[in-house]
């Protein structure tokens, strides 16, 4: 008979972990939104595969005081409304703009960080939010901060017999907000997008940039710029978020943009379009 | 020697074995080259166009985007399944009477759209309706008559007083 090429399928994350170790060269399939497409195009063909799909303790969400922790196999339809919906709502309306009803029935964050691509709709929260990953291995568990997480174009620091299995985003206080720009209003890959998040907690807002760059960029200068500027410990409002100071931070956000031309759009559009998305968030966070 | 695996799917409660198939052949193609059930359509192959839609534990999904091995144990209904073979389901009748249908290439994924939104939100508002078949693309009929049948199978079952 010879060998017998096979699909396995754990059922659970223990399981999944022991078959991990024993196939270290295994390609996990968390939705399949992603790999199924390569599949179909002959861009890859699957020797040994790991389906997450029947681990319900992937599928499952927990909330604390202090952080959510969502499983990587969480469909992002579970995130369009509902608790976490009300805590995370920039998580939300990234959830919202993936694909169609079926793709976000099916697609995950778990798959969103494996593929790693530049414009996945979730990693710009995940980066805007600091959320930490966690990788189980036989070794054990081990958490990375999302920014390191991210290493290049479809590239993370996963390691080989590590399984995402969830991700862990601290709750903040005050706006926040997702926007993308593609070629039309829906079920569309992102041109370019941005994550705006304002935490009173920690007097501190952050901006995460989409599909401008290999991978997400957060802008740590117009970032602490605005933190300069205004007093984010309060209620951002108009009268301290000035048509100049939203200018400048847009400015700042699109210089700091690494964006490239390709079939999608143009790099000169992308740096622009950020700008644009990083002002209209910040106006939006003080409105 | 290499070998593939032999897996069952439940389709529409029943098991099917499927035998000599590839490892990686999606759902659509298993359902459609290996067991015979034509009614699921095949297009772009990357889930943009909803012509491939069956329900997957419930969920309406993009079967060309299932890797089918990995939906052993899970419970799939297709469209074939939706009502007993030669009786159209009240969703497929109301799409005819509102001539809902022209090339009917897309009508498929659309029915298995429609029984599952009115089977989670029996009486959806035109915009829930908009976005619920938002997966669905429709290239002839502007979708004006797939609205009308979606609001002509509300109100019948609203006259019936149950789901179906």
């Amino acid at each position: 008979m010879g060998d017998v090429v096979t699909v396995h399928r754990p059922q659970s994350l223990a399981e999944a972990v022991a078959v991990a170790a024993d196939h270290p060269g295994a390609h996990l399939l968390a939705g399949g939104t992603d790999t199924m497409v390569e599949v179909n195009f002959s861009k890859f063909k699957p020797e040994d595969v790991i389906a997450l799909r029947q681990i319900s303790e992937l599928r499952s969400f927990s909330v604390g005081a202090d952080a959510v922790r969502i499983g990587s196999g969480l469909p992002y339809k579970a995130m369009e409304t509902g608790e976490i919906a009300d805590i995370f709502p920039a998580l939300a309306q990234a959830a919202r703009t993936v694909g169609s009803p079926q793709i976000r029935a099916a697609g995950t964050l778990g798959g969103n960080l494996g593929t790693c691509s530049p414009a996945g709709d979730g990693l710009p929260v995940l980066a805007a939010l600091d959320a930490t990953v966690h990788l189980v291995s036989r070794a054990g568990e081990r958490t990375v901060p999302v920014a390191e997480f991210m290493v290049g174009v479809k590239k993370n620091s996963r390691q080989p017999g590590e399984i995402i299995s969830a991700v862990t985003l601290p709750r903040t206080r005050g706006y926040q907000g997702y926007s993308k720009v593609g070629v039309r209003n829906a079920m569309v890959i992102s041109v370019a997008s941005a994550c705006f998040v304002h935490d009173r907690k920690s007097s501190s807002v952050r901006l995460a940039l989409g599909a401008v760059g290999p991978t997400v960029i957060r802008c740590r200068d117009a970032e602490s710029w605005l933190a300069a500027q205004v007093d984010l410990s309060k209620a951002l409002t108009r009268h301290d978020v000035t048509d100049a100071i939203t200018a400048e931070f847009s400015r700042r956000a699109s210089s700091e943009a690494k964006p490239i031309t390709d079939h999608r759009s143009t790099a000169d559009y992308r740096r622009h379009a950020v700008g644009v998305l990083a002002s209209r968030l910040l106006r939006r966070a003080a409105s | 020697m290499t070998t593939n695996e032999m897996y069952s799917l439940t389709v529409n409660g029943e098991h099917r074995d499927v035998r000599d198939s590839w490892i990686g052949e999606s759902l659509l193609y298993v359902l459609r080259e290996r067991l015979g059930l034509m009614g699921s359509k095949g297009a772009c192959e990357q889930g943009e166009c909803g012509s491939c839609t069956v329900l997957l534990d419930g969920e309406a999904i993009c079967s060309c985007l299932v890797l089918s091995a990995s939906a052993v144990d899970c419970d799939i209904r297709t469209i074939e399944g939706m009502s007993p073979l030669g009786t159209p389901s009240d969703v497929q009748q109301a799409f005819v009477e509102e001539g809902a249908v022209q090339c009917g290439f897309c009508t498929p994924g659309l029915v298995v759209a429609v029984h599952h939104l009115l089977e989670h939100n029996p009486d959806p508002a035109p915009l829930e309706v908009k976005e619920a078949l938002s997966g669905n693309i429709c290239r002839c009929t502007g979708y004006g008559r797939i609205f009308a049948a979606v609001e002509k199978v509300v109100e019948v079952r609203k006259a019936n007083g149950a789901g179906r």
